[in-house]
Formats: structure tokens, C-alpha cells, sequence
């Protein structure tokens, strides 16, 4: 199905600490903590985030801690997608791993504007800015990725694997 | 073409005779754990898949060590939700408060990592294992939780970069400030996905304290691992303490390398991360005069017995300036103990530091020295992001413990000279 949202930019090297503060890290509820999103970035942000908008951020997004809250803030505030330049590595898995998709896409990154409107297909990676009239392409997902997500992370899939062994 | 260390260990934990750069292996893990803030979130997964137990219990660990002892009643459930998993399960490796330190200085010094083994935690400085050479990555909760369940995990074989030191290290110059400026040279994405491998005849020259600060600061590079060719030095650290039997690895001499760096360190000085990057790395004498608040010396970087002999070096027979706070926090109990048996705590109660049980604490701006708007730290931790260590508006520069003690006695950032005149690095 179609992602369709305002884009809400954010720079490069955008820290784990910076999309959910290290003092909200005493729960696991994703939508309390998306109450905190990028907090600490623009306190204003998260107000003007809406269910199925979409976050465009530049090189490097999501590096530092390791806290699978991160991508967890992102889905509970409502974040249908992610559009970046690139992506930092452990961030990368959990967002697979939690069923937030995450686009790689520099060209998008650098000509998307804030409030922009987007329609994303999942499926191709096609990025379309409807505000500009623009067609962008993401860099396909690794065909493991792919199944990762069609199965909704590594817990399904370790399920089923693990079903498999069993019979 | 031969392999280089990372993708030894990666090959013969997939059974592989071979791999390269963009595979995609499943290993075995020898070793895993979570703590207070990630395990929670490990758990709850790991119930999700539906196995009743771990793989194997005795490669399990879990250290409350984020928000430990307890800041507040919200992170007090978190630590009751690990606490009941580990007694459900009978868990033998469990690190609760006055037993617990910061994990990656508590699970080397423990003997859980060895040469030649693959370590996986739910923490983004696991990477700090790969001074004994092993490979050992951060992960996320859901990923450990698969692995808890299954003991293997899924990895992309990294390039490997190679970082090369030679010369002779100059005092108050220590392991932390070649990392930083190797991050300072590349950047905090220019190891991204990438193995970092720290080499050359300087490594000699460092105690092992100093080495696992370099492999512990590779993530801030964006590395998926750091890692170096186990010594001699490293063999007799490890010996006395592994759990079990360990095959040293090796870099083959014709191995591929993504790209080769060179260092001299003979010149090299004392160096800080300026707010708010990790990558923003100047000489200190670049920075001297910056008025601090506070100074912390501690973190899984820089909390261990080498980092508090320098910080002691620095305080002793001064006194901590009237404007700052010092913060001295050992990473674990035992280093704790070694620095009260060597005197060390005495000169840091002494100087007016305020000196903690093991705990995270301010590294991640939880409890124990959170900053206010507007206040600088220095801090011997890994990063100085934005709100790490408290408010949004206040800054933190990175630095090695010398550098921290310094500035705490100064009231402002210092080379450590300015502090203490002596000849030679002792
Ligand atoms: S000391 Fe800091 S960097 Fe190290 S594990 Fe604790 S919070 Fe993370």
C-alpha cells in the first residue's frame, strides 16, 4: 500500500540520543516514547509530525547507541517511513526489525523540502514528491532485507525458522 | 588472497572456508549479552518467538549497569522485568547492584570474551572486545533476542579498514586521543558498515586499559566492529581470566584492506571532541581556557584502573577548582577495590571528588551528574552528542582522564603540563 505524508526534514548524522533522549529509556511503550521524539533536535517537531508523515534525513541517520527505542519512537509518533542518505549501521537492523521502513535515497534527500508532500510505494522504492512534481528512486533493498520485512522483522522470521527445524 | 582477522572469525563461525566483503553469513555466537535499558525490550521479544528457553544459559549474560542502582521507579521496573527473566530461566551470569560494573569493562575482565570468539551484546560499544582480539558488534534488542533463541545471528561481512601506528607516543598522550583522532581524521560515518583494524608497533607501547579504549570508541566511527591481532600481551591478559578454551586469529599477510592508514604519533598531543560531535577533535591547547562546570572520569571507555592512576597522577597533593565538580566513577567493582588497595580514592576524596559505585550514570545523562542548561563537562566517555548528558543547551567536551583531572583542578580546559610539571611519560 502506498505511504502518503508530509515530508519533515532533518540533517545529517542524526543521533540514536537525539531522536529519543537517553532519559526517556525506561520504557519499552512505542507510543510513549514517540511523546519524545527528536525532543532534544526541535521541540517543536513532534507536534507537527501527523500518522503516516514522512521523515527525510541526509547521511549517516540514526548513528551512536544502539537503543531500539530509537526506531520504536519513530513508529509509536506515527513515522510511516524514512527517507535518507544513508543510514547507520545498527539503527538500520532494528528499524527492519521493528517494521519501520527506511528508503536510501540521496537525491530525494537533497531535493525534498519540509512539508513537502510525498507518496512512496514500498514495494518499487519510488519516491514521488507530489509538491514539486519530482520522481525519485530508492536503492533497491537487499533481497534479504526484502524478506525480512515481508515477514515483519527477525522475530517472525527466527519463528519460522525455528518451526521449520521442528518439523 | 588471504583474509584479515574480522573475516576469519566471521568464516569459521559460519563454517565457511571463506569469506568476503558483502556476504551475508550466518554464525554461531559465543557469547551474548543485554542490559537494564536494552534487555527489557530482548525479553519482550524474546518471549514474542516463543522458545522456552535460552540457547545456552551459560552464554548468556545480563548487567544492570545503565540506570543501576535504580534512578527512579520507571527504570526500577525495567531492572524487576530482567531480574524475573533471569531467575525464570536460571540465568548463571547475572550482574545486579554492588556486583555489577559498566558491562564491557565487567564481561572482559570476567574472561567471557576470548581471542578468536564472536561476542554480540545489546549495546553499541560492544565493539570495545575486539582489543582481545574478537569480533564483537552492538546490536539491537530484537537482534540479540534472536540469538538468545537460536545462538546464531545473521551479519554482512564488513571491508575492512586498517589503522597503522608508529613512533613513540609523548606524555598525557594515551589510547583515547588516537582514537579520537582517527575520528577526527574520518569522520563518525567514515568506518560506517566497515571493520576497523588497529595495528603497528605503538599498540606495544599501550596497557591493555589503553587498547580497549581504541575498540571501544570504533562505533563512533560508524564501524560495525573494531578489532587487533592478539599480542603476547593480550594472551597473558586473557589467559588467567578465560572461561574457555580460545584459537588466537590472525590477519593473513596478503589479506585485502579497503584502505590503509598511517599514523606517527611522535608529534601527536593530547586531544578533545568539541560540542556536539565525537568527530570535532582539536588539540586541547587549541580549546585551552574553556570555563567547566563539571568533569567526569568514568564510562566504559575510560573508567578503568589505567584511566584513574592518570586522572590520580594529575590530582594528586591539588584540589578539585571551587566552580567545578569532579565525578570519579570506577567501571567495575574490582577496579573499584584496586583503586582504594593503590590509594587512589583517597587522592580523589582528597582533591574533593565525588566518588561513585560503578554505574553508567551521567555518560548517558540519566542520573548521577546531569547537566543544566548552558554547563560544560569535560567527560573521558565516548560521546558528546546533543542532550547526551543532560540538557539540550549544555556541551560536552570528549577527552582522557588526564586531560579531565586537569581541567577539574584548572577550572578550565588545560594541557595537562599546565597541571602537573614533570619530565617523561611515566
Ligand atoms: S558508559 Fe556510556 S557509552 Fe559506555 S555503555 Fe554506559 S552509557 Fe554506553
Amino acid at each position: 500500500m502506498a505511504i502518503r505524508g508530509r515530508a519533515h526534514k532533518v540533517g545529517d548524522h542524526i543521533d540514536t540520543d537525539l531522536i529519543i533522549a537517553g532519559r526517556y529509556l525506561v520504557t519499552t511503550d512505542p507510543v510513549k516514547l514517540g511523546e519524545h521524539l527528536f525532543e532534544d533536535l526541535d521541540p517543536g517537531l513532534r507536534q507537527r509530525i501527523r500518522p503516516g508523515d514522512v521523515l527525510v534525513a541526509g547521511e549517516n541517520f540514526g548513528q551512536g547507541s544502539s537503543r531500539e527505542h530509537a526506531p520504536l519512537a519513530l513508529v509509536g509518533a506515527g513515522v510511516a517511513a524514512v527517507v535518507a542518505a544513508s543510514y547507520a549501521r545498527i539503527f538500520y537492523r532494528n528499524a527492519f526489525n521493528n517494521g519501520l521502513l527506511l528508503l536510501e535515497c540521496p537525491e530525494a534527500s537533497r531535493a525534498v523540502q519540509d512539508g513537502d508532500e510525498l507518496e512512496i510505494d514500498p514495494q518499487t522504492g519510488e519516491i514521488r514528491d507530489l509538491t514539486r512534481g519530482e520522481l525519485y528512486r530508492a536503492k533497491p533493498i537487499p533481497p534479504f532485507m526484502q524478506e525480512l520485512t515481508q515477514l515483519g522483522g527477525i522475530i517472525p522470521y527466527v519463528r519460522r525458522r525455528l518451526g521449520r527445524e521442528a518439523s | 588472497m588471504g583474509m584479515t582477522i574480522t573475516e576469519k572469525i566471521l568464516a569459521s563461525h559460519a563454517d565457511l572456508a571463506k569469506v568476503e566483503p558483502g556476504d551475508l553469513v550466518e554464525c554461531r555466537v559465543d557469547m551474548l549479552f543485554a542490559n537494564d535499558i536494552t534487555a527489557p525490550l530482548a525479553i519482550q521479544q524474546f518471549e514474542r518467538i516463543g522458545v522456552d528457553r535460552v540457547f545456552d544459559p551459560d552464554r548468556v549474560a545480563f548487567v544492570l549497569d545503565h540506570y543501576s542502582p535504580s534512578k527512579d521507579i520507571a527504570s526500577a521496573e525495567q531492572c524487576r522485568i530482567t531480574r524475573e527473566f533471569v531467575r525464570k530461566h536460571g540465568l548463571p551470569h547475572f550482574y545486579d547492584v554492588g556486583r555489577a560494573g559498566i558491562a564491557h569493562v565487567l564481561l572482559a575482565e570476567e574472561g567471557f570474551v576470548a581471542p578468536g570468539e564472536l561476542f554480540v551484546g545489546a549495546d553499541s560499544h560492544t565493539c570495545n572486545h575486539g582489543a582481545l582480539g574478537a569480533f564483537a558488534t552492538g546490536v539491537g534488542s530484537s537482534d540479540l533476542a534472536a540469538a538468545m533463541a537460536t545462538g546464531r545471528l545473521w551479519f554482512r561481512v564488513p571491508p575492512t579498514l586498517r589503522f597503522v601506528f608508529r613512533g613513540t607516543l609523548p606524555r598525557w598522550v594515551t589510547g583515547k586521543d588516537l582514537v579520537l583522532r582517527i575520528i577526527g581524521d574520518i569522520g563518525v560515518d567514515g568506518a560506517r558498515y566497515a571493520a576497523m583494524e588497529f595495528a603497528g608497533p605503538v599498540l606495544q607501547q599501550l596497557s591493555m586499559d589503553e587498547r580497549f579504549s581504541i575498540t571501544n570508541m570504533a562505533v563512533e566511527a560508524g564501524a560495525k566492529n573494531g578489532i587487533m591481532e592478539p599480542d603476547e600481551a593480550v594472551l597473558e591478559w586473557i589467559r588467567p581470566r578465560a572461561r574457555r578454551p580460545f584459537q588466537p586469529v590472525y590477519s593473513d599477510p596478503d589479506a585485502s584492506y579497503a584502505a590503509v592508514h598511517e599514523y606517527d604519533v611522535t608529534d601527536m598531543q593530547p586531544v578533545v571532541s568539541a560540542p556536539s560531535s565525537p568527530a570535532n577533535v582539536v588539540p586541547v591547547t587549541e580549546v585551552t581556557g574553556v570555563r567547566v562546570d563539571q568533569c567526569f572520569i568514568g564510562t566504559c571507555t575510560n573508567g578503568r584502573i589505567e584511566d584513574l592512576r592518570q586522572a590520580a597522577r594529575v590530582l594528586a597533593g591539588r584540589r578539585v577548582h571551587p566552580d567545578v565538580r569532579l565525578l570519579v566513577i570506577p567501571a567495575t567493582p574490582r577496579i573499584y577495590r584496586q583503586a582504594l588497595e593503590e590509594g587512589l580514592i583517597q587522592v580523589f576524596l582528597d582533591a574533593g571528588a565525588a566518588v561513585s559505585t560503578p554505574t553508567c550514570g551521567p555518560c548517558i545523562g540519566g542520573h548521577m551528574g546531569v547537566l543544566a542548561d548552558g554547563e560544560v563537562c569535560v567527560s573521558t566517555s565516548s560521546r558528546n552528542f546533543i542532550g547526551r548528558m543532560g540538557h539540550r543547551g549544555s556541551r560536552v567536551y570528549l577527552s582522557n582522564a588526564a586531560v579531565a583531572a586537569a581541567a577539574a583542578v584548572a577550572g578550565k580546559l588545560v594541557h595537562p603540563d599546565e597541571v602537573v610539571r614533570e619530565p617523561a611519560r611515566v
